[in-house]
């Protein structure tokens, strides 16, 4: 096996080094009641060239060809990505390397994660970032945690229900063995959050999305100076970054906590996943932050340098009274995110921006033309729901037999908005595309 | 001005700026795309001002990070015995198979006829999985180590939670891994510890001491963290069971155990898995992992939702699992680290046995060579790994981090330090099954120099690593003066 370097005769002579008669006698501390008793039931090893036939058909049998199109979102987006990252993060010393825990001979990505942090940063207006977390969903649910920590006392948070359902549910899973309560708080009319529902005591955290699992941008000023009347932090959750090329910061806004999925920066899609979890706060919640956190310093000759810092917050010092548990993170995925970052450029990403914004903006309107209706009156960026005249599912079975997939029914989530389809249009998709769906859908 | 010459701006290690330090207002390293719809009015709330990001040029990008990854040490570049993280080879075919359009274009959502190929992929995952622990199901969910642990331990809640009484505390040997009592503590268990003995295992009578009703399990590391097997692990979880608690097990070392015990059999009811150890993925420097989750049949209606379900003659993703701990990750996890582990399988098949016997050849070896050299605690025949101490250079002054600075001079990756915390300036060796017979007696030669310069020259040690691009750097300023954003 190529990966496996022994010959016979150093075997040999490494076992006469041990004192060791076979390989076998090597695992002698295993008692015969805990061994296997069966040889491994795995398929033939497959040669380098079995392996990619193998694997060619199944990438074949998905979705992916050239006459597919797909206009969800929903938390997982169709961006470009430049070739330039591919090859960039394709180098072996950034993705064989360890945590840094050697910072002299990890400074690569210690400053790449530095540079992540400090872009994240003022991507969502905010003082400090951490070095990533696992997704979207678990950053939000550690979000709550810490606000939850922060505030001691409380034990109650509030989360609006146009957050990604699937982030409610992860939020679910997290808060519920520490008896922590979760309040529902609805979405008005206009597509946001409603703050008429908002629970009046024991608040540790209100939680929003935006723009929200409908597209819609929340008004965060609004909901920031709600939460802050009752000493709670405002936590913003996000599952497409690039609208903070348009919208305002989250930071920018009054939140505390700004916590999501940065997949769209530069991250291709892979079924969900490895994407990226951000994670952003203010500055006088650093000690309460879970995850790594990259710090600027200087070696024994004063030049300027990069470590792991504040680890005294972290599991393997802290161990139970930790802020969290999480060890490895997403740290090659914020990597990624800073060089897009960085590619795109402050002025790029105003113009991507737009761009997506445009592309919906004409899609709506496309839509409202061919006698569909929107759903909701707020403000969106490059997703937004429309009311169809016939069952979202209906119009989704017929589009996919013809190669397109036109968004996310939402009665899978929303039972009472069975008739409404979530669409996503970003810049991967021409005004032809655009007509073309609202044909299919409409027709 | 002359700059040439200058250390750091010629040969082969150069000098390169924080990002924004490069930018130039209006340059761009992205194509565009042409704009084929018309401009839309922003309204108020949209009108914002100027982004604080920096613009560089395509090729100002790729000369930043190609400098910045000269300046890391990955497995590609020489040994990694980093312990309890298998720094093991990370075969480039895997990144061409998790690479393909077919995988990276997949929306997570996309309807189940669009989305066999993945789906079967992580299907025979799954069973290749439950095949090689003897554990018979598998979800492949979280997202890392401690996000599997945390599964495991959530499991353990629900598990208890059904039986009608919660319980509150959780057995956690000494050695144990720091991400095992923080898991258990986001689960609202209270830790206790148990000690291992002199001979650096736990005693079935430690556990038969502490275990109670009160007790929801414990949580064993097997091999443990100084690397050795917990022999004693079939009676200890007959002491667990018979209180109605469970087992876990911290996978993190399998790569010792690979066709050789069968997880069942030693009574672990929960295990977690790290792909981007034993099953050769790459760690990215610090992730994306994959940290499956392998349960006993009586835990399966516990794994989390969604779960690849084999349909016949088609694969779904099902949430239909009433009993299910809840949803962990946004969508499935970390597919393309999957593939990678999937790859890696098919090229091993039962082969894998052969991985985990040459691990711990590779280990016993460098052992029996250094134990003369650096303090043995443990003077035993090892798994996949072994401990050393430094209390044998204390009379130098000389302390286990000069050691592994020291080690950097030499070309080689320092093992984990002061970790297990239960010996003293811990070295933590893990070489992996994919390093040969030359690069071991490499490192061991390397090791054996630095115990003599300890004794003859302990100055060189004090001042390592003196051929890196940077010295030692000042962590303490960094943590009393946080510098977190440029």
């Amino acid at each position: 096996m190529r990966y496996l370097p022994h010959t016979d005769s150093e075997i040999q002579d490494m076992l006469q080094v041990i004192g060791a008669e076979s390989l076998d006698d090597l695992f002698s501390p295993i008692g015969q009641a805990c061994r296997r008793t069966s040889a491994l039931n795995l398929p033939q090893p497959m040669t380098e060239w079995e392996l990619d036939r193998h694997m060619a058909v199944l990438a074949e049998n998905m979705g992916h060809s050239q006459q597919s199109m797909s206009f969800l979102g929903a938390g997982s987006y169709d961006h470009y990505i430049p070739a330039s990252l591919k090859h960039l993060v394709s180098r072996s010393e950034f993705y064989t390397a360890y945590t840094p825990y050697q910072p002299e001979v990890s400074q690569g990505t210690l400053q790449a994660i530095f540079e992540y942090q400090t872009l994240a940063s003022r991507l969502l207006g905010l003082e400090i970032s951490n070095a990533s977390m696992y997704d979207g969903a678990s950053a939000l649910a550690e979000a709550l945690l810490m606000a939850l920590r922060i505030s001691k006392k409380k034990s109650t948070v509030a989360l609006s229900t146009a957050i990604h359902p699937h982030y409610r549910q992860v939020v679910a899973t997290y808060l519920q063995p520490m008896g922590f309560h979760i309040v529902d708080i609805p979405w008005g009319k206009d597509g946001r959050t409603d703050l008429s529902h908002l629970p009046q005591d024991d608040l540790a955290a209100v939680a929003v999305q935006s723009p929200n699992f409908f597209g819609c941008i929340e008004d965060l000023s609004r909901i920031a100076q709600a939460a802050h009347d009752q000493k709670s932090l405002c936590i913003t959750a996000f599952t497409e970054p690039l609208a903070y090329g348009l919208v305002p910061s989250p930071g920018s806004q009054g939140a505390d906590i700004a916590c999501g999925e940065g997949q769209s920066l530069g991250i291709a899609q892979s079924f969900g996943g490895p994407g990226l979890g951000m994670f952003c706060s203010l500055k006088k919640y650093m000690r309460n932050l879970p995850g790594r956190l990259v710090g600027q310093t200087q070696d024994d000759q004063g030049n300027r340098g990069f470590v792991l810092t504040l680890a005294t917050r972290e599991q393997h010092i802290r161990r139970e009274k930790a802020t969290s548990n999480i060890c490895s993170n997403q740290g090659l995925c914020a990597t990624m995110a800073a060089m897009y970052l960085a590619s795109v450029g402050g002025t790029g990403l105003r113009e991507l921006a737009r761009l997506n914004r445009d592309k919906a903006e004409y899609t709506k309107n496309a839509f409202t033309s061919a006698g569909c209706s929107l759903s909701f009156p707020a403000p969106t960026f490059n997703e937004f729901v429309i009311q169809l005249p016939r069952d979202a599912e209906e119009a989704f079975c017929q589009c996919t037999e013809k190669g397109i997939v036109p968004g996310l029914p939402l009665g899978r989530y929303y039972p009472q908005l069975s008739d409404h389809l979530l669409v996503c249009t970003t810049e991967t998709k021409s005004k032809q595309d655009l007509d073309n769906l609202v044909k299919e859908v409409c027709s | 001005m002359t700059t040439y010459a200058v250390p750091g701006t010629s040969g082969l290690t150069m000098n390169e700026p924080l990002l924004w330090e490069r930018s130039r207002k209006g340059r761009c390293g992205f194509s565009l795309p042409s704009r084929d719809v018309p401009e839309a009015d922003l309204p108020d709330e949209l009108q914002t001002p100027e982004l604080d990001l920096p613009d560089l040029s395509e090729l100002d990008v790729v000369r930043h990070y190609t400098r910045l990854s000269h300046w890391n040490f990955g497995v590609d570049t020489g040994s990694y015995p980093l312990g309890s993280c298998t720094m093991k080879y990370n075969p480039k075919t895997n990144e061409v198979q998790a690479a393909r359009p077919g995988f990276v274009h997949a929306h997570p959502l996309l309807p189940a006829a669009m989305s066999q190929g993945i789906l079967q992929l992580m299907h025979d995952l799954q069973n290749h999985l439950a095949e090689i622990t003897g554990l018979p199901h598998v979800t492949l969910q979280p997202a890392a180590g401690a996000h599997g642990e945390y599964a495991g331990m959530r499991i353990f809640y629900a598990y208890h939670q059904a039986q009608g009484h919660q319980r509150r505390k959780i057995l956690i040997p000494d050695t144990a891994h720091g991400t095992n009592p923080a898991s258990a503590a986001m689960c609202g268990y209270q830790t206790i510890p148990v000690k291992s003995t002199e001979k650096g295992v736990l005693s079935a009578k430690a556990v038969e001491e502490l275990m109670d009703e009160e007790t929801a399990g414990i949580m064993v590391t097997n091999p443990n963290t100084l690397g050795l097997f917990e022999e004693n692990i079939r009676e200890i979880a007959a002491i667990v069971h018979g209180k109605g608690g469970l087992v876990y097990c911290d996978g993190a070392n399998l790569n010792a155990l690979m066709g050789i015990v069968d997880m069942a059999q030693i009574g672990v009811d929960v295990l977690h898995l790290n792909l981007h150890k034993t099953f050769a993925a790459p760690h990215g420097g610090g992730g994306p992992g994959s940290g499956p989750v392998c349960v006993t049949s009586e835990l399966e209606p516990y794994l989390p939702i969604p779960r690849v379900v084999n349909e016949g003659n088609r694969y779904v993703l099902s949430a239909d699992f009433p009993h299910s701990i809840g949803r962990l990750h946004t969508f499935c996890g970390n597919v393309g680290v999957m593939i990678k582990a999937a790859s890696y399988i098919l090229s091993m098949g039962a082969e894998l046995k052969t991985v985990s016997q040459l691990a711990v050849l590779n280990a016993n070896y460098i052992k029996e060579q250094l134990k003369e050299f650096f303090y043995l605690p443990y003077d035993r025949t090892c798994m996949h790994e072994c401990v050393f101490s430094d209390i044998w250079q204390e009379k130098y002054k000389v302390s286990t981090l000069d050691i592994a600075k020291r080690l950097l001079d030499f070309g080689f990756h320092p093992p984990t330090i002061y970790f297990p915390l239960v010996v003293s300036g811990a070295m933590m060796v893990e070489p992996t099954e994919t390093e040969s017979k030359e690069d071991l007696d490499r490192f061991i030669q390397a090791m054996m120099t630095i115990a003599r310069e300890a004794r003859e020259n302990p100055d060189l040690l004090h001042q390592a690593p003196s051929k890196t691009k940077v010295g030692r750097m000042d962590e303490t300023m960094a943590a009393r003066h946080p510098c977190l954003t440029g």
